[in-house]
């Protein structure tokens, strides 16, 4: 691959904390320098045009639905809609179906991805066999195999014993071990939050202490075995003192939001339009400025999507039947620039830092999270001007259960480079 | 009759409702009550509609009372329940309820297990969208038909001290009731065991009391509710025995009420439990006018929410 310069960029500079007008010089997939200024002949050049140059996002937290539910979403697909969204690597969620619990599965995953994927997927493995909670999975073959890390995803390891397990043993070949928090017993047919607004719709509760035992266990269980513990989707504000506290006790404790909990809250339920059902279900107001505040002073490391797609027709049923979960890949980032940057107090450098550079650090992924000499030509450019409609033809993913369907907003992304490669949208 | 009519295009429930519009369906109950005394007991006001019946889960009283009072108004009817319908062969809600728009109907009344899922179809379909029991979220007729039963009783619901006893949480009756009646000026209190009674509940405006003796003091009307058998399971109490000791309407609790208190139940009612069988025999009972009033009041839903030319 030849050499490509790209000229006149506003490049987010997670190291030195600014945006620095200045060119960057790719070759073979790599960054050769970024400079305020490079001039090279006979060289492509590409002209940024002013937009920002932002380092490939990466999703710790995305369901592709493959093997299994293709009618969903599948690696092609969901690792476009990535692609067109600014990411360039993810977590793929292991309840697929057979759920990813063996090597195999990571494998299979890891092949796919390579013959149809357009972002990297890193496939997380279940903790336990079927992630039926009782018995661990081969967590050091799926990671010899690729896995990244390990989760349960959708269902919280209710047995303590076996949490433990998972935490200790991990420890000898580094595996990430990430809690879906929630007490089961406590949320037996629940749909939505349990507070006075969703009593008043008759929707049956999860109340927010099903989240923080859970969470206040496995902190616990973390100090107990000096593991790696990653706390998935906190959405209350009841939850943030206790990971405060644990990440203050020294333990090796990390947690994310999605952009949902972040900019969604339980009164959008009012309709009981079942593309706001989520799990954990949207909280109150106050929890979603507590969670905002937490992830501008890093309490909460990073934003992880939970994308989470399904077909219309899953979603077109009354509220008690939809199944959980919202798509964000096409999406997270210009809709969190709009409502966190643009009128949330935080800055564009922070957005960066928790939706690419701090996840790449957590995932130990190499060359991914600054545009800098030596790291991955892979980044994208964001034009906060340019207007989108989020409709089909916009939308990448094979789903398109999200509340902002059918609506306009100002951002896009131009284009993203993946390794080198240029996907123009 | 009353040239009023509904902005509203479905009876979704009686939160969304203002005072105007229940006194509307109130009084529009009251005039066509008289038709079912007629030795012929129909009028042709709605003839040429069609009424659907959507039951998703069993019911006896308000679905005969539905088609009851559609046919009084000469409307067509036709019903569509779990058993023996596409429901079973695994259609989804949805293409149902689409399936049988195509066939124009005026009005669909639905009852589902699952709160929402009337206000989940009237998205979907032009035709009014009448709400016969959602989940655990509201049941407006019964409501409606309870308060017509109050007011038969009272005269008037203004300052009226009203005591809903049993299981809160998962009632859409109570819940129906406590809009409703707060709306026409009444006192609501609840009581119940605390695991069926949230203190959530304040927040719509009701009084609670976890001490039932305390509770039934002064009260002019006693609602209680059914117990279903199922929560139980779930440990929101130990045993029937133990409720009906501490929550039952007992001759003894009753007697603490106002002397003219009325008992009041939905149906069915589990004798025993919610309600001892004695009381009828010291106490005046309006679980049956409220039957009666049942008929009435979705005679006037569906004449009042079915749009377009009506013969009178």
């Amino acid at each position: 691959m030849s050499k490509i310069l790209f000229k006149n960029c506003k490049v987010v500079d997670t190291s030195n904390e600014k945006i620095v007008k200045s060119d960057v010089l790719i070759e073979d997939g790599v960054i050769l320098d970024a400079l305020p200024s490079i001039d090279l002949k006979d060289v492509e050049i590409i002209d940024c045009n002013g937009n920002f140059l932002i380092p490939g996002l990466v999703d710790m937290h995305a369901h592709l639905r493959e093997p299994g539910d293709e009618y969903k979403e599948d690696i092609r697909t969901g690792t476009m809609a990535a692609i067109h969204g600014g990411y360039v690597a993810l977590v793929s969620m292991p309840n697929t179906n057979p759920p990813c619990d063996n090597r195999s599965v990571v494998e299979y995953i890891l092949r796919r991805s390579k013959e149809e994927g357009n972002a990297d997927v890193f496939p997380c493995g279940t903790i336990t066999k079927r992630r039926q909670g009782e018995e661990l999975a081969e967590l050091a073959d799926m990671a010899e195999g690729g896995a990244i890390a390990f989760s349960d995803d959708g269902s919280w390891v209710q047995s303590s014993g076996v949490m433990r397990r998972a935490l200790e043993y991990s420890k000898f070949f580094g595996g990430i071990i990430i809690s879906h928090p929630e007490d089961r017993t406590l949320t037996v047919r629940g749909v939505a939050n349990e507070s006075p607004f969703t009593i008043k719709l008759g929707l049956r509760g999860m109340p927010e202490e099903a989240e923080t035992i859970a969470i206040f266990r496995d902190i616990e269980l973390a100090r107990l075995t000096k593991g790696r513990l990653h706390i998935a989707h906190v959405s209350s504000k009841g939850n943030i003192e206790l990971i405060k506290l644990a990440k203050a006790s020294g333990l090796n404790v990390t947690a994310e939001v999605t952009p949902h909990h972040l900019i969604f809250d339980e009164e959008s339920l009012s309709n009981y339009d079942p593309v706001y059902k989520v799990n954990p279900p949207l909280r109150t107001r106050d929890d979603r400025h507590a969670l905002l505040e937490a992830l501008k002073d890093g309490v909460i490391d990073i934003i992880a999507t939970d994308h989470a797609p399904h077909a219309d027709f899953e979603k077109m049923d009354e509220f008690n039947s939809a199944p959980f979960g919202m798509i964000w890949l096409d999406l997270a980032f210009v809709v969190l620039y709009n409502e966190l940057v643009v009128s949330g107090g935080m800055d564009l450098v922070r957005l960066t830092k928790v939706m690419s550079t701090r996840p790449a650090e957590l995932l130990k992924l190499e060359g991914l999270g600054a545009i800098e000499k030596g790291y991955k030509a892979s980044f994208f450019a964001f034009n906060p001007e340019a207007e989108i409609t989020i409709n089909r033809e916009f939308i990448k993913s094979r789903a398109f259960n999200t509340p902002l369907y059918n609506s306009s907003m100002r951002g896009k992304v131009e284009w993203t480079v993946k390794d080198g490669k240029i996907y123009r949208f | 009759m009353d040239s009023q009519s509904l902005t509203k295009k479905d009876l979704l429930g009686l939160d969304e409702l203002d005072r105007e519009e229940i006194e509307l369906i109130l009084d529009t109950a009251r005039s066509l009550r008289e038709i079912l005394y007629r030795p012929i007991k129909k009028v042709p006001t709605l003839r040429g509609k069609t009424v659907v019946n959507m039951f998703f889960e069993p019911s006896t009283r308000t679905q005969s009372s539905f088609d009851l009072a559609a046919k009084r108004l000469s409307a067509d009817t036709v019903s569509v329940s779990t058993r023996g319908s596409a429901v079973q062969k695994g259609e989804s809600l949805l293409d149902t309820l689409l399936n049988i728009d195509a066939m124009k109907a005026d009005a669909f009344v639905i009852r589902h297990w699952a709160s929402g899922a009337p206000h989940f179809l009237a998205r979907y379909t032009k035709a009014a969208v009448i709400n016969a029991g959602d989940g655990t979220h509201e049941h407006p007729t019964q409501a409606l038909l309870d308060i017509l039963t109050m007011q038969d009783r009272f005269g008037s619901i203004e300052g009226l001290d009203v005591l809903i006893v049993g299981d809160i949480l998962h009632s859409r009756v109570a819940r129906s009731n406590i809009f409703g009646l707060k709306k026409l000026g009444a006192k609501v209190t609840l009581s119940g065991p605390p695991t069926l009674l949230p203190e959530y509940f304040q927040d719509l405006g009701a009084d609670i009391s976890y001490d039932v003796d305390e509770a039934v003091k002064d009260k002019d009307v006693i609602m209680a509710l059914r117990i279903q058998k199922e929560r139980l399971e779930e440990a929101y109490f130990p045993s029937i025995r133990e409720y009906r000791k501490f929550f039952g309407i007992t001759i003894e609790r009753l007697r603490k009420a106002k002397e003219n208190a009325v008992i009041m139940h939905p149906g069915p009612v589990n004798w025993g439990v919610e309600l001892d069988f004695d009381l009828l025999q010291e106490r005046e009972s309006l679980i049956l006018n409220q039957v009666t009033n049942g008929v009435a009041v979705r005679m006037a839903v569906l004449y009042l929410f079915i749009k377009g030319e009506k013969e009178s």
